[in-house]
């Protein structure tokens, strides 16, 4: 589903990420991992847009999309959340959830100005549909609150409510549970496994390793910006090279 | 978000009130005022689309109210064209510019957005001034006819009025609508986070490409209906000053709130007639009250008072229980 072909970036001198090579497969979770600076964001944010490689592709099923612009990667189904939640403050939770069904609506400005039938038509879809996401992330009570008002662990579910509302075939999602406490980390973990069965393919960067070792399918480690292992949660707990670079070898 | 009959009811009680003002002006100098006040709410409006939805910063906005202005008064006063074709003439080609000026300057954020676009008003403000074989300079174009229809001419303030706050209403009512629409929400999401919005698939750059020519468009017609309503303009009109002015309307009524503009901008159109009696003071009270409004209002107007009012309503209970 989601490829990453020699991947390379450069900050000025700096190497984040040499030659990073991985695959995700359908309608699995992927997790990637690594100590602090092994270069996930920066992966994270090459494969979602915001970053450009210095080298290297990306491919979203057999199409070659290096270097396209988020907003296109969404269209064409791949998603993402943020680990510093990157709500939209002031609109409410059910707004959020409307503007992640952008992409399934195409009134433009004079339809919408004019309300023309088939805006309207489209507005009530909309409507009913991000009631549908509000209910599958569990937060239907909280519909007219301001986002930015959420307590944090709320917050995120409307990160993920949004972003499933694309309809994506691949959503990654950058260390969802930091900040969540132990409670808020089970309930996540099952509504990952709920979009996976949903159909949609998951990628996850994530710190906690209790997590991760739970629901992913397969694991990617990174290292100092380069992949150290691929493989299963439990040949990543025993591969020794792992272990060394978690807990430093002598 | 209101519901659409709260949103229909409240237009419609607003496009009543606007209808029978003059029956309480009629002749008087607020007349006058009045038809202001339905110019710079369309202004206001236009900017609010831009500032208060996308969050994009235009300190050049009174250069498409004064390309709309010169172009239609150009047109008509010297070539002799009909003012209904030069407004469309007129509209079209600020909008073209728009259009293609907004493609470089919007990827441009914040301060220096602030400072292109105060470029561009200074550009086009010098250009009026100084083009004097078209423009007639400093001086001022005059002779521009005012509308007519057949043999209706649109020659006083009261008619002028509703001519104008006819454009207002129209302007009003399609941007509330684009401001209930998945437009609008597109709009409120780049404003909060651009990097968000676009992963939702929300194509930032070009809807606020396409959101600043709707501005300026908007911007364009009023300053045609500005000309042919004043039969005379000069560029002291257009320049720096009341882009900023514009800027204030647009926030003392609220960003993002469309009826708030048209507050803002009867604020700040009727204000300084009323500061007369203040005389040489009268800019320093102005300025004491758009201060005072900023800080006790900082949501605007339309967000402001109900919740002052709020604010204020329990303690009026209170001292009035304890008189008792």
């Amino acid at each position: 589903m989601l490829r990453a072909d020699g991947i390379t970036k450069t900050f000025g001198g700096l190497t984040a990420l040499e030659d990073v090579s991985f695959s995700v497969r359908d309608e699995e979770i992927t997790g990637i991992i690594g100590p602090n600076g092994a270069g996930k964001t920066t992966l994270f944010n090459i494969i979602t847009g915001l970053y450009t490689q210095s080298e290297g592709k990306i491919f979203l099923g057999d199409k070659d999309v290096s270097g396209f612009p988020p907003e296109k990667l969404a269209r064409l189904g791949l998603v993402r959340t943020f680990q510093n939640i990157e709500l939209f403050g002031q609109m409410t939770v059910l707004e959020n959830i409307m503007v992640g069904l952008h992409t399934r609506s195409r009134s433009g400005i004079v339809s919408c100005a004019f309300k023309l039938p088939g805006h309207l038509k489209e507005e009530r879809k909309i409507r009913a549909n991000a009631a549908e996401w509000m209910d599958f992330c569990g937060i239907s009570d909280l519909s007219g609150v301001a986002a930015g008002n959420l307590p944090f662990g709320k917050g995120r579910l409307l990160e993920i409510a949004r972003a499933m509302a694309l309809a994506p075939r691949v959503i990654l999602m950058d260390e969802p549970a930091a900040g969540l406490n132990s409670r808020e980390t089970e309930h996540l973990a099952d509504l990952i496994r709920k979009i996976r069965e949903s159909g949609v393919t998951v990628v996850l960067v994530e710190h906690d390793m209790e997590l991760i070792m739970d629901i992913c399918d397969s694991i990617v480690v990174l290292n100092l910006g380069r992949k150290l292992a691929e493989g299963t949660p439990r040949e990543i707990q025993e591969n020794p090279e792992v272990i060394a670079a978690y807990l430093g070898s002598d | 978000m209101p519901s659409m009959k709260k949103e229909l009811l409240t237009f419609f009680l607003f496009a009543m009130a606007v209808v029978i003002a003059p029956l309480f002006f009629s002749g008087g100098y607020l007349m006058n005022v009045l038809v202001f006040v339905g110019i710079n709410t369309m202004l206001a409006v236009a900017l609010n689309l831009l500032l208060g939805f996308a969050g994009q910063i235009s300190l050049g906005h009174a250069a498409f109210f004064g390309l709309g202005a010169y172009i239609s008064g150009v047109l008509t006063a010297t070539c002799g064209y009909s003012p209904w074709l030069t407004l469309i003439i007129a509209s079209t080609a600020t909008s073209v510019l728009a259009f293609v000026l907004g493609f470089p300057i919007l990827k441009l954020k914040g301060h220096y957005l602030a400072m292109a676009t105060l470029g561009f008003g200074i550009i086009v403000y010098i250009a009026f001034n100084e083009t004097v074989d078209i423009t007639a300079g400093p001086s001022g174009l005059t002779g521009i006819p005012n509308y007519s229809i057949g043999s209706f001419q649109f020659d006083s303030d009261t008619k002028n009025y509703y001519l104008i706050w006819a454009f207002t209403l129209v302007t009003i009512l399609l941007s509330v609508n684009l401001a209930n629409s998945r437009i609008g929400r597109a709009l409120r999401a780049i404003h909060d986070s651009e990097t968000a919005a676009r992963v939702m698939g929300v194509n930032a750059g070009f809807l606020k490409v396409q959101i600043f020519t709707l501005s300026a468009l908007i911007s364009s017609v009023a300053g045609c209906l500005y000309a042919h309503t004043m039969t005379f303009i000069s560029p002291a009109s257009f320049g720096f000053n009341f882009s900023i002015e514009l800027v204030t309307m647009v926030v003392v009524g609220g960003l993002g709130s469309i009826y708030g503009s048209f507050f803002g901008a009867a604020l700040l159109t009727l204000l300084p007639e009323f500061l007369r009696t203040f005389q040489d003071f009268d800019i320093l009270v102005y300025g004491l009250i758009l201060i005072l409004m900023i800080m006790f209002m900082p949501g605007g107007i339309v967000r402001g008072i109900p919740e002052i009012a709020g604010a204020l309503l329990p303690a009026f209970k209170r001292t009035r229980g304890e008189n008792a």
